[in-house]
């Protein structure tokens, strides 16, 4: 078996009084791609925002690539730079050119000179085929086109592991093809993955391992086929014969 | 053209009965204004001369500015020695100047040039030192004191202000509640009292034989309370800016001074110049206040001067000077901004 890169123990987490992540507990070997699905509220991005602790946990212990994620964590921006996340809003930086926004990482964090970051730019950018807008801002993009710059610049930091937050949820139809091919192309290379995702066919094409979540609990986790062939819990089922109708 | 026109006005002006009404009265007063206005400044005017006496016309007699320019500019500063203010402020319009002609990434070598090394090169010129005959700051004066308090007013309370409107949305308790009461403590006070308190009392509270400048004191009292103000604007700002940049800059990798440095700040502050601006133009109005502590900047001189003997009640003139010159530069301030704001605001299109 590969090693465990994440490691989620009985993980518990509160907004205030509410109780929104109850015994979360997770492995993800390195390689794997493992899609969370589940109504909203759930708590689902909730808890991949735990696994770069954009979001604190309160109870039990989050491991990610050997370092134990809390108060005291020296160098979480060191953690976070092998974490790379894409964002269902897409969250590039306006006032940035999609090269800059590229390059910006690689050269303050990881101290790249700029010639090799803007080379490393231009191969993600060449990866996810947006090299010839490298020069706009994102505001003169499409949403399919600033999320596959989303996804570029998160590449340039060259992260072991990937988070997508509902990549597709904030695209019209015609672009989130687009953006699943990218995502598919990286499964393929061998990206450990995790994805927060309602594109079923996505998750059967490229998903190790199915979630399923509800009022902050995984109700489910099964093996891709598994999981679509035989679902045991009821909210899985009505969950599942109300997205592929 | 006169075609146009009187389509133009009779859309905007003559709409309806009320509307040409209100026109009708905007131009009998400035009828009322302007030709009376035209006759004192321009046509009955006396401009030549050297003395009071000299002005017959019934007009301005501006005569007394010309006498009073050069203490009017420059205060009691030794005549010897002006060209060194005025070298400043080349030096100062010159570098704003070339940063409209360079490229986009010396610009911010030209900021960092007029925030840290700037300030240095002209104290040195202007107050002297390294073989330049020193001039004490109580010689200071006239219209270049204002310039003085005003730039180093907005080159030290802008990078504070940002400091502190970061500080004020800090994680650390300690931090945020000192920056809280520090803002909310300057906002608090009256500018005069902040004035008087370093003019006045400030020596006071000292150990008697530490001498700090009067006007060191001044200028640092003036920069802090204006701190406060760019503080409360940059503050709109940062709240404008939606937590995905946040969290988009923590998910790369950036620590919290990259992340403001190179993602929240430059969009914060992008949204307020119009706010920034604002306190700097009340800042540059502000700083004739200084007058009531005894210092000579331009409205202290209109003073003193119509208090001479020989130029007795010549105060309009010097006000009207005066109010001008604010004028123009309040005007330049704002047009500078809104060139800004368009900038910025294609940039992100």
């Amino acid at each position: 078996m590969n090693e465990k890169v994440i490691e989620l123990v009985a993980v518990n987490k509160w907004y205030d009084k509410f109780h929104v992540l109850k015994d979360i507990n997770l492995s993800v070997f390195a390689g794997e791609k493992v899609i969370i699905c589940g109504p909203s509220g759930s708590g689902k991005s909730t808890l991949i925002r735990c696994v770069n602790r954009l979001e604190e946990h309160q109870e039990g212990s989050i491991v990610v690539r050997g370092v134990t994620l809390g108060h005291d964590t020296k160098n979480i921006e060191k953690i976070r730079g092998d974490v790379g996340m894409v964002f269902q809003q897409f969250n590039l930086f306006p006032h940035l050119t999609i090269l800059d926004n590229c390059t910006l990482a690689p050269t303050w964090v990881r101290k790249l000179p700029k010639k090799d970051a803007e080379q490393l730019a231009m191969e993600y950018l060449k990866k996810v085929k947006i090299e010839d807008q490298a020069k706009k801002f994102p505001g003169q993009l499409s949403g399919g086109q600033q999320q596959r710059a989303a996804i570029a610049r998160a590449l340039c930091m060259e992260p072991k592991i990937m988070l997508f937050d509902e990549p597709t949820s904030a695209l019209d139809p015609e672009m989130i093809k687009e953006v699943l091919d990218v995502m598919i192309d990286l499964a393929k290379g061998g990206m450990t993955m995790i994805v927060v995702s309602h594109e079923m066919a996505f998750a059967k094409e490229v998903a190790d391992r199915v979630i399923f979540m509800d009022e902050g609990r995984i109700v489910e986790e099964k093996e891709t086929k598994e999981f679509f062939a035989n679902p045991e819990n009821e909210r899985t089922k009505l969950f599942l014969s109300q997205i592929l109708g | 053209m006169i075609i146009n026109f009187i389509q133009w006005s009779k859309k905007s002006l003559f709409s309806n009965w009320w509307n040409s009404l209100i026109t009708l009265f905007c131009i009998y007063l400035l009828f009322l204004i302007i030709p009376p206005f035209i006759n004192w400044a321009i046509l009955d005017a006396t401009f030549s001369g050297k003395l009071k006496t000299d002005c017959t016309a019934g007009g301005a007699c501006w005569v007394f500015i010309r006498v009073w320019f050069e203490k009017l500019m420059y205060g009691f500063y030794p005549v010897e020695n002006i060209w060194r203010i005025n070298l400043s402020f080349i030096i100062f319009i010159g570098t704003i100047g070339l940063s409209f002609f360079v490229r986009e990434k010396y610009k911010l070598y030209i900021l960092f040039f007029l925030i840290f090394i700037f300030p240095f090169i002209a104290f040195i010129l202007i107050r002297g030192g390294f073989g330049l005959t020193i001039v004490e700051t109580r010689e200071w004066g006239g219209l270049a004191l204002t310039f003085i308090l005003a730039i180093f007013g907005i080159i030290l309370s802008f990078p504070l202000g940002v400091l502190l409107a970061m500080g004020r949305r800090s994680e650390m308790p300690i931090i945020k509640y000192f920056c809280i009461c520090f803002i909310e403590t300057w906002r608090g006070i009256p500018l005069i009292t902040v004035l008087f308190a370093a003019a006045v009392m400030f020596p006071l509270l000292l150990p008697s034989g530490t001498l700090v400048d009067k006007l060191l004191r001044v200028a640092i009292g003036i920069a802090i309370f204006e701190s406060a103000y760019v503080a409360e604007v940059v503050r709109g700002g940062l709240q404008s800016l939606p937590r995905g940049q946040y969290d988009a800059a923590k998910s790369i990798g950036m620590g919290y001074w990259q992340m403001n440095f190179f993602i929240v700040l430059p969009q914060a502050i992008k949204t307020v110049i119009p706010g920034i601006t604002n306190t700097f133009i009340a800042l540059l109005k502000d700083t004739p206040l200084i007058y009531l502590i005894g210092m000579a900047e331009i409205l202290g001189i209109v003073n003193m001067a119509k208090a001479n003997p020989y130029w007795l009640g010549m105060a309009v003139e010097g006000y009207v000077f005066a109010a001008i010159i604010f004028g123009v530069v309040s005007f330049i301030l704002s047009s500078y901004s809104q060139k800004l704001e368009k900038k910025f605001s294609t940039e992100n299109k």
